[in-house]
């Protein structure tokens, strides 16, 4: 196996288009696992620890640009105001060494669909940055799941940043596990309220072949709500959308839990949210106005 | 954080520092935390080959033929073998020689090892074993433990007239072990019916356990290393270094003093460490070769490597009357064993006398069974047999007291156990066991206080889903709810249970000096500590240092059944105290006291020996010189007896321990998970020996049963493990284990030293009931599996 180590994203991107099947490591918390487990014996590693644009993350006009190994250390700790979502999901990830090493980048990178990060990202409408040696581009991160482990990253392209658009209002991230700690989602699920445009977003984990949208709940439930007063919506409208949600899920029964299971609790946490994120909505308003 | 209460002063201590009954640190301690603590697959030799194992992807398949021809080729391959070049006897086991060394013909579970490779790299060695080619004809999995032990058309796992018969165990068909006992009405014929009829109420169930695995640090791991009188040296990873000779040996067809064992750094055991892995493996390629050989399992291997706790599968039925008092009890529980005995023969024998639990019931009837399937083999797992059996009968307790209203603890104390009582198998209990007073103790502990009441009740921290954010405190109950669990100490049922300690005693730059060596496996528990604050206090000595643990001494017994501090301590006292005696017969022999001066005036302390009337004698330095008294000692605790194949009765047991726990639990009853609040333990000890590690045993064994009851299990399905890694079997984190209030007793037993109890295993039985019915006291819920999962929470099928 070769071990490429390139100290600029220009030869990294070199590397990467002169051997496609060549795995990008970085914090190694997915890919090392694989390796060890001998699931995947990859012709060659490209080391990105080197490439510190990719540690980095700062504010442009919209946006928040986080650098695709940026620690979900570093999100907990300094971007809670502006990922709000996102720094929710990294705080469920794993455990503090693991979160010290591990970033978006390798989460959108394996595409697992019981990754941390990708509900937050859907529902907030991220976008992913990918590069290579043809160029810079932008994919929507609710257009970028294609299958199972499968994304529309081209075999050429890294994973370079996250766009994370400013919130206008409250996001909320949970996720099941049957231990308190360092488990793989059974089942997740994100909410973002959009007060600006007076949109509601989601995401599902781990209750399908990829991270999945609700739209058909994301819809029903922007139309329910007061945008105005952010009364609490009716009870029926919060068990509709919980029903909506679970619709939405493809899961299916594994050792971590069943497929009807996981339908339930999607269910219950995507009314949880709903209440959590509307009440501080409702917050929101009252401290603006 | 842990409060501890009770009794704690043991009079032990005396005047010398580190002695029994303080709590010194341990040798190891600081290098295991630091991460510089050499395990047993950190060794390493010049000239070393790396050994790796071929096991079957199969469950159950004939092995029509091995094709060994291409790995051979590979170069940096050293040897290539399987079982025709096993030169001895082909099979070994604890109990039952039934387990080839290597497949022969078939094999029986997922992951038996067929061939093993030694080449001069994982990496090569690795690709060897893809090389080899074996022609399997799959057979169908005998993955049903009632089927194989009821219905007589199921396939034998094991070939009729293939296993050595062991007459007392009532074998038949794949039934490894089968168990009756019968008391009271039912050993003179009566009919469940007419017991039913003295009852003014009865309870039944159904419960299961699923298969909890070890999950010890360190996976299998040992070092073989040819010596040039055609022997082998194994440093080893394991609980009992004289059962590996034993077993080792003869399948290396080479005398049992040709194969010399040492203790290399242990992760933990629980069990899983007490048969055979890679040891024999190791030794075979080593020989073969003429160079060192290492063997390392990675984790998922270790999951097919060791054995587990066996699954139980239980009916129970008691009748009461309507104050409570218990009329009759019924059990029947099938262990499955898989497809190797390993200890399954003894699990029964303790599963079946222990199966009703610490109760006066008058009229019992018994049935165990442990089974071969093609399920993974199973073993030794701390608790052995009585976790199983606790968790079905305290579930029965907990469903007879609902039935009378009466509170859990109450049904209890009405029909506890005490000093005096007889258990199921006859036998009297004749040291003390405060069961009512530990009962009370627990139901009586400060409860913790109520989330709301606390300063920040939304911390996630406290809540069930924790960090994950999935309440705020919607859905959360609280339950409450108890468990007791009687556990027998030491090795049962006729078993020649004995240890060794050789004890040196000398001065070494000018410091008296004690050497104290025995074959005990530090497996963790922190035995290491306790063999030197003996030798201190019975000698008086501060300096001990403590020999590496190796097969130039005799047997210490295995590390496992509570029992190395009662029986190993016992050894080291033995041996103290007769290097004591010979010190003292030095006295008399330089005349420094009368000829007839006792031995009950003269003591040791500080380094020098006194007499009670005539004061300082002599310094040791002074009186040994050159020399040193050296003496070895065995210690055996009292004789037991096998039970009774027909009728169960027997003085199995040597010494009975107890734990009673209460758990808090807040349940998110929507979402079907828990948060456990608090535990409360009650624990009778007899003696602290090292009050520190004393209650680190009791907040491991609860944690191990927390496991038990929320998470752990290896999931199989046709006999295929499906999540052997860590990933996917999940054991208590941090935020999984909650504060434990332990309060401790010691009530000493007159038989044992220093008034000793074991106390690594009562705990593990006692904690998964107590939380299983404090999340039934929170949902309403039957919950009759462990673990309990958050489908059987929430009251979805799972498949």
């Amino acid at each position: 196996m070769q071990f490429l180590s390139p100290a600029t994203l220009a030869e990294a991107l070199a590397a990467k288009g002169e051997q496609p099947d060549a795995v990008p490591i970085m914090g190694g918390t997915d890919v090392m696992v694989e390796l060890n487990f001998d699931k995947h014996r990859p012709p060659a590693l490209i080391d990105l620890t080197r490439i510190a644009e990719l540690r980095e993350w700062r504010v442009e006009p919209g946006h928040l640009r986080l650098g695709a190994g940026v620690p979900y250390t570093e999100i907990i700790d300094r971007l809670r105001g502006r990922a709000p979502g996102l720094a929710m999901a990294a705080r469920a990830v794993a455990s503090p060494q693991i979160r010290n090493r591990g970033s978006v980048g390798g989460n959108l990178g394996g595409g697992s669909p019981a990754g941390d990060a990708h509900p937050p990202l859907l529902a907030a409408d991220a976008t992913i940055e990918l590069a290579s040696a043809r160029g810079v581009r932008r994919v929507a991160a609710r257009e970028f799941y294609l299958g199972p482990r499968r994304t529309a990253r081209q075999d050429d392209e890294l994973i370079t940043a996250v766009l994370l658009p400013e919130p206008a209002g409250p996001q909320q991230f949970c996720k099941i596990g049957t231990r308190n700690a360092m488990v793989i989602a059974v089942a997740s699920f994100a909410l973002a309220l959009n007060g600006r445009t007076r949109e509601v977003g989601t995401g599902i984990g781990s209750a399908g072949p990829t991270p999945l949208r609700a739209r058909a709940a994301e819809e029903f439930i922007a139309a329910e709500l007061d945008w105005d007063e952010a009364t609490a919506p009716a009870p029926t409208a919060v068990r509709r959308f919980g029903e909506l949600v679970a619709a939405t899920a493809r899961p299916i029964d594994d050792v971590r839990g069943s497929a009807e299971y996981r339908k339930h609790a999607l269910s219950v946490m995507a009314r949880r949210t709903l209440a959590w994120a509307v009440t501080d909505y409702r917050k929101e308003i009252a401290t603006c106005a | 954080m842990t409060t501890t209460t009770g009794t704690t002063a043991s009079g032990l201590s005396g005047a010398i520092k580190d002695g029994v009954g303080t709590s010194p640190r341990r040798p190891d301690g600081t290098l295991k935390v630091t991460g510089e603590f050499a395990y047993s697959s950190d060794m390493w030799t010049e000239d070393m080959l790396w050994g790796m194992t071929l096991r079957s992807p199969h469950p159950h398949a004939l092995i029509k033929g091995v094709d060994i021809t291409e790995a051979l080729r590979l170069p940096g391959v050293y040897a290539v073998l399987t079982h025709e070049d096993v030169p001895g006897e082909k099979r070994y086991g604890l109990e039952y020689l039934d387990q080839p060394v290597l497949a022969e013909g078939k094999v029986r579970y997922q992951g038996e090892p067929v061939a093993i490779v030694a080449a001069d790299h994982p990496e090569t060695a690795r690709r060897a074993l893809e090389r080899i080619r074996v022609d399997y004809e799959v057979l169908a999995p005998v993955s049903d433990p009632i089927r194989a032990a009821f219905d007589p058309d199921c396939p034998l796992v094991h070939e009729a007239g293939s296993l050595p018969a062991h007459r007392q165990y009532n074998q038949n068909g794949n039934q490894v072990r089968y168990q009756p006992i019968r008391t009271g009405a039912f050993a003179e014929g009566a009919s469940v019916e007419e017991l039913r009829a003295r009852a003014d109420v009865t309870v039944s169930g159904s419960y299961e356990v699923g298969m909890q695995d070890q999950a010890f640090l360190g996976p299998e791991s040992g070092l073989a290393v040819p010596a040039e009188d055609g022997g082998i040296d194994l440093y080893i990873a394991t609980q009992w270094l004289h059962v590996d000779q034993r077993q080792i040996a003869p399948c290396l067809g080479l005398p049992a003093d040709r194969v010399r064992l040492t203790l290399a750094g242990v992760g933990g055991a629980f069990g899983a460490r007490e048969d055979l892995s890679m040891q024999i493996h190791a030794c075979l390629l080593a020989l073969r070769t003429g160079r060192p050989v290492k063997i390392v399992y990675n984790r998922e291997e270790s999951f097919f490597g060791h054995v587990h706790r066996h699954p139980a599968r239980m009916e129970y039925e008691h009748g009461a009357l309507a104050d409570g008092t218990l009329v009759y009890a019924t059990m029947r529980i099938v262990l499955d064993g898989g497809a190797y005995a390993s200890t399954t023969p003894a699990v029964v024998g303790v599963a079946s006398s222990l199966g009703i639990g610490p109760y006066e019931v008058p009229n019992v009837l018994v049935d165990a069974y442990g089974v071969y399937t093609t399920n993974p083999p199973c073993g030794a797992m701390r608790g052995f047999g009585a976790v199983q059996a606790c968790f079905g009968y305290e579930s029965q307790m907990d469903r007879l007291a609902e039935r009378l209203g009466m509170h859990p603890v109450d049904l209890r104390l009405k029909n506890a156990v005490a000093q005096g009582s007889r258990i199921i198998t006859g036998q009297v209990i004749d040291s003390p066991l405060p069961m009512a007073e530990m009962l009370i103790r627990a139901r009586d502990a400060p409860m913790p206080p109520e989330r709301a009441a606390l300063p920040d009740p939304g911390d996630p921290r406290i809540l069930p889903g924790g960090m994950a954010n999935t309440s705020h405190g919607e859905g959360v109950v609280r339950g409450v709810g108890y468990g007791v669990g009687l556990k027998n100490l030491c090795f049962s049922e006729g078993f020649d249970d004995h240890s060794t300690a050789r004890v040196r005693l000398e001065v070494i730059g000018g410091e008296p000096t004690v050497l104290v060596h025995t074959a005990a496996a530090e497996v963790g528990q922190g035995l290491v500590t306790i063999k030197g604050q003996i030798a201190r206090t019975e000698l008086g000595v501060e300096q001990v240092t403590i020999h590496p643990a190796d097969t130039r001494v005799g047997s210490a017994g295995s590390s496992s059944a509570s029992r190395q501090s009662y029986m190993t301590g016992g050894a080291v006292k033995n041996a103290c105290e007769a290097v004591r005696e010979r010190v003292f017969g030095l006295v008399r022999e330089r005349g420094l006291v009368a000829p007839d001066h006792a031995s009950a005036l003269l003591s040791l302390s500080g380094g020098k020996v006194l007499s009670a009337t005539e004061g300082v004698l002599v310094s040791l330095v002074e009186l040994l010189g050159d020399s040193a008294v050296e003496e070895t000692r065995e210690y055996r605790h009292r004789l037991t007896q096998m039970i009774d194949p027909v009728t169960g009765q027997g003085d199995s047991h040597t010494q009975f321990g107890m734990c009673v726990h209460r758990a808090v639990v807040d349940v998110d009853v929507e979402l079907g998970l828990v948060k456990v609040v608090e535990m409360t333990a009650v624990q009778d000890v007899g003696r602290a020996l090292h009050p520190q590690q004393l209650a680190g045993q009791i907040q491991g064994a609860t944690t191990q049963g927390i496991g038990l009851a929320l998470m752990e299990e290896i999931q199989v399905k046709d006999s295929v493990i499906r999540n052997p890694s860590f990933t996917d079997y999940l054991i208590p984190t941090i935020a999984d284990t909650p504060p434990m209030r332990l309060d401790i007793l010691e009530c000493p037993d007159p038989q044992a030293p220093y008034g000793l109890r074991g106390v690594g295993e009562p705990g593990t039985l006692s904690s998964t009931p107590a939380v299983v019915a404090a999340v039934r006291a929170a949902t309403g819920r039957a919950l009759s599996r462990t673990p309990v999962r958050p489908e059987d929470i929430v009251g979805i099928e799972r498949a």
